[in-house]
């Protein structure tokens, strides 16, 4: 089941820069790259749990200010010779606002 | 019993279709082809390079005389047909009539001619067969004119190819700028100015009045009076579909003879292909689509299922040394936008037009590699709204095949400067390898260029490897980072001689392969680029790495420190005070004071920075810029002012170096040390920049390392002011701002260039005064206060959205 809420303008996130949302499972971070697309990764790298949301924003990747672990920001998977994923949300854009799948909290309070 | 078939005309379709139809069905038919030119199929598109003298007739004849009688094609050459007899299935000639079962129409097209007067005058041609090219071969001798009438495509190559024969040629073309079909007038503009460096004079906006001469062609009188002489004149102006058999024969005719999908006209017996025909009310003169005609046609002849369906074509101009494309449907329409990029100074012009996702044409200039990745996207009908913004770089930027490295410095002019130090040009260094310097040190021997500071080195050796191809091994080297094949130093230089003032620019003409850099390239480009730029560039937030960007150092829990500036190490009651409350205010875990004589307040979190800023604004702090690649801190004795040892006022230097300083952007950390006497108590002989105080004056030391290496500073200079110190240390920051590879330390940069280097640059007064003046400049658009700017927008530091609370509604 998808549960798409409105969480803010595009134009709230700066190009090829991250905001965060504050949720009841941690902060998750809202991606907008270059070319207007959004992405939605848990705000916390598996490494050393680094904020993902200030890294680096480079195509549909972004890389972790701490350590420099590069994710695929569509997928939530590691790059290159680092092993691990985050944990990604469905996201979209629809008349210049955000839409963030938030079937996530559902689940843990349906649980 | 073989079936009669009968073809009308022996150009390219009808050809490619004989080749098809007697591949297939060898010996299905009896073949009789007439044409009425005295000769059999040649490529009529290569007729161009016959009339410039590149090819000769014989070089471009399709089917000889061997192979039509190989393949027992009877031939009827010279011969034209005059009339089709339907009923009884006959065509009729000057040799009487010849029956047919089925009958191909293949008369292609008549070029059309301007009803001027004189136009029947000796001299005047077309531009269609062989005849009209050994026309224009004999009259271009050296020393006669020649007007061409028409500037489109097939006007233009009769031009280049007179012209390339040694004529004075004119074109006169009706329209505001040539080939305006495919070109806008900028690109046309472009092509004009090619064809004029060749000598062709270009008449646009020229309408033909009369062709003057009285036996036979002698010049072209234009409406607005102008008279051109001309030996010969040649109508390129259009051509229109050769229909007159079909039409006195009353089968379907529009603009051409009327075609199904499989070729067949309103006779179930006539089939036509080529330039004749319409399909779907499209005519058709370039010659893929006529090749694909040739193939159905065949096929539907043995019964074989196949249709027509017209796919899109490109052109290119054959005219040697203009480089030129087009391809698609360049119509404007309601919906259509098109992607320009232009580069005059190159010659380069490129033009998409796209239809929704869609790509529907493009237009190319100059640079035409990327041509045929275009036509396969126009081809395919791809979606390339997510290549759009890059779409015009081609697949190079597109993340594609791999863009040539070298491309860079090739396409850089001959006066492009190479060397900085030496003020050596592409074309000088160039000129040397041709004279014989083939390797690096020969050319440092012999232009001095890379014999300086040395970073240019890696372009000396891209221009030794263009020169030389082949012959010059290029050495491995560290590039900048896996998305680029250029190293730092190189891509510097280029931001510079090729005036790169953006991240995108820099990825695009330097052939980045990835999309969007990595967080390696970002902020040294970005650094590169507000170093050399400092009027024009505009900061990018978002190349930056989070302690830059945020204005304070993240550390492992994701909470920041906040670190005030105290000018020298000096501060105040009342901003201990202030800082004391700020402390309590936001419950700050840990008040430390820091190496560089500061006090560091470490673990605020983020949403509370803009607050602690403007509670430190208040009391008159500027952030400390403690997390910069930048000027951190100068630390000071007390000096003269208390000291019994001391010999000038090092305190007082200090604040002043410190103000001087503050807020520019380096390639990395720059610390200061002055001490007022050789006792050294401010540790100035282990910083990136020393004083040492002396009844004299200053002694200004650099290079100095105490992090990962430990490193004593060297000598750079004695000078004997407070104001000469203070011009040094500006200058030489400058000369390290403008040389250094980004993250390197001064004491790195230093062990590269050489500290003899650096002494010569500071010991001439009026380099050393530019590079102070360049230093100001840049300070007059950095030295500010990130908190100030910050703190006004305390809302972008907080989260977007919490959710926390709708989960417990």
């Amino acid at each position: 089941m998808t549960d798409f809420i409105d969480i803010a303008a595009l134009d709230d996130i700066p190009r090829q820069g991250a905001r965060v949302v504050k949720t009841p499972l941690g902060c998750i971070a809202i991606f907008r790259t270059a070319d207007d697309q959004v992405f939605a990764l848990e705000d916390r790298c598996p490494h050393k749990g680094g904020p993902l949301s200030e890294g680096i924003v480079h195509g549909s990747q972004v890389t972790c200010p701490l350590h420099g672990w590069v994710f695929d920001m569509a997928t939530g998977l590691a790059q290159g010779a680092d092993e691990g994923a985050v944990r990604s949300f469905a996201a979209r854009t629809e008349g210049g606002r955000v839409l963030l799948d938030a079937a996530f909290m559902a689940r843990r309070s349906a649980a | 019993m073989a079936e009669k078939l009968v073809i009308i005309g022996a150009g390219m379709a009808s050809g490619r279709m004989l080749e098809h139809l007697l591949e297939a069905a060898p010996g299905q038919f009896d073949v009789t082809l007439f044409n009425g030119e005295p000769r059999g199929n040649y490529n009529r598109l290569m007729l161009s390079p016959v009339l410039s003298g590149e090819k000769t007739y014989e070089q471009i004849v399709t089917h000889d005389d061997a192979w039509y009688a190989a393949n027992g094609v009877t031939c009827r050459f010279g011969e034209a047909v005059v009339r089709i007899d339907r009923d009884r299935k006959v065509v009729v000639s000057k040799g009487g009539e010849t029956a047919y079962d089925k009958l191909v129409i293949a008369t292609g097209s008549a070029p059309f001619i301007i009803p001027v007067a004189g136009k029947e005058l000796p001299g005047v041609v077309t531009y269609r067969d062989l005849e009209d090219t050994n026309a224009m071969i004999a009259a271009a001798r050296p020393g006669a004119s020649a007007v061409v009438i028409g500037g489109g495509l097939l006007g233009l190559e009769a031009a280049a190819g007179m012209a390339a024969r040694g004529a004075s040629v004119t074109v006169i073309h009706l329209m505001g700028h040539l080939m305006e079909r495919q070109l806008d007038p900028a690109a046309g503009y472009l092509l004009q100015k090619d064809l004029e460096r060749r000598g062709i004079t270009v008449h646009c906006k020229g309408a033909t009045k009369a062709i003057l001469g009285t036996d036979r062609a002698e010049a072209v009188l234009l409406e607005d009076g102008t008279v051109y002489p001309a030996d010969l004149v040649c109508m390129a102006v259009g051509i229109r579909p050769e229909t007159r058999l079909a039409n006195d024969a009353h089968l379907e005719v529009g603009r051409g003879v009327v075609v199904d999908d499989q070729m067949m006209t309103s006779d179930p017996s006539i089939f036509a292909l080529g330039e004749c025909v319409e399909h779907d009310r499209q005519l058709f003169g370039l010659v893929a689509p006529l090749y694909d005609q040739a193939k159905v046609l065949a096929r539907a002849l043995i019964g074989e299922a196949a249709a027509f369906r017209p796919v899109q074509t490109a052109t290119k101009l054959k005219v040697t040394g203009v480089d030129l494309f087009s391809a698609g449907d360049f119509a404007e329409g309601p919906g259509r936008e098109d992607i320009v990029f232009r580069d005059p100074g190159r010659g380069i012009y490129k033009r998409l037009i796209l239809e929704g996702d869609r790509l529907l044409g493009a237009v190319m200039y100059g640079d035409t590699a990327d041509g045929s990745y275009f036509f396969d996207l126009i081809k395919q009908g791809k979606d390339v709204s997510d290549l759009r913004e890059t779409l015009i770089f081609g697949p190079a930027f597109a993340g594609g095949s791999k863009a040539d490295p070298l491309a860079a410095v090739a396409a850089l002019p001959p006066e492009a400067e190479i060397c900085g130090c030496n003020g050596v040009c592409k074309g000088k260094i160039v000129q040397a390898i041709e004279g014989g310097a083939t390797s690096l040190d020969a050319i440092r021997a012999t232009t001095k260029a890379s014999a300086s500071c040395g970073t240019c080195t890696g372009l000396v050796e891209q221009v030794l490897q263009l020169t030389l191809g082949a012959d010059f091994v290029l050495p491995t080297v560290q590039t900048l980072c896996k998305c680029t094949d250029h190293t730092h130093e190189d891509v510097r230089r280029l931001i510079k001689s090729m005036g790169l003032k953006s991240i995108p620019a820099v990825m695009q003409e330097l052939g980045w392969k990835t999309v969007g850099g990595c967080a390696s390239c970002r902020p040294a480009l970005n650094y590169y680029l507000l170093a050399d730029w400092p009027l024009d560039y505009q900061d990018d937030r978002q190349s930056r790495f989070v302690n830059e960007r945020n204005h304070a150092n993240i550390q492992k829990d994701g909470s920041y420190t906040v670190v005030p500036r105290m000018w020298g190490g000096l501060t105040t009651p009342d901003e201990l005070r202030a800082i004391a409350d700020a402390a309590e205010k936001y419950a700050v875990p840990m008040v430390k004071v820091t190496g560089g004589q500061r006090i560091d307040l470490v673990g605020v979190r983020k949403e509370d920075l803009p607050a602690i800023w403007s509670d430190l604004n208040a009391a008159g702090m500027v952030s400390g810029h403690a997390y910069s690649k930048g000027l951190r801190t100068v630390k000071t004795c007390i000096g003269s002012q208390f000291c019994r040892f001391g010999t000038q006022d090092s305190t007082g230097l200090g604040v002043k170096l410190e103000k001087l300083l503050w807020g520019s952007w380096t390639p990395a950390k720059v610390k200061l040390g002055v001490s007022g006497c050789p006792r050294n108590c401010a540790e100035a002989t282990c910083k990136d920049i020393g004083v040492i105080c002396v009844d004299s004056g200053y002694q200004i030391s650099v290079a100095g390392a105490a992090g990962l290496e430990v490193k004593e500073t060297e000598l750079l200079m004695t000078v004997a002011t407070e104001e000469e110190a203070m011009e040094v240390i500006a200058a030489f920051t400058q000369l390290y701002r403008e040389n250094a590879r980004y993250l390197h330390r001064i004491y790195k940069w230093v062990a590269k260039v050489g500290l003899d280097w650096c002494k010569d640059q500071m010991a001439d007064p009026d380099t050393r005064r530019a590079l102070y003046d360049r230093f100001m400049i840049s300070q007059s658009v950095y030295q500010k206060d990130p908190w100030a700017e910050h703190a006004a927008t305390p809302a972008e530091w907080a989260p977007i959205a919490d959710l926390t609370l709708r989960a417990a509604e």
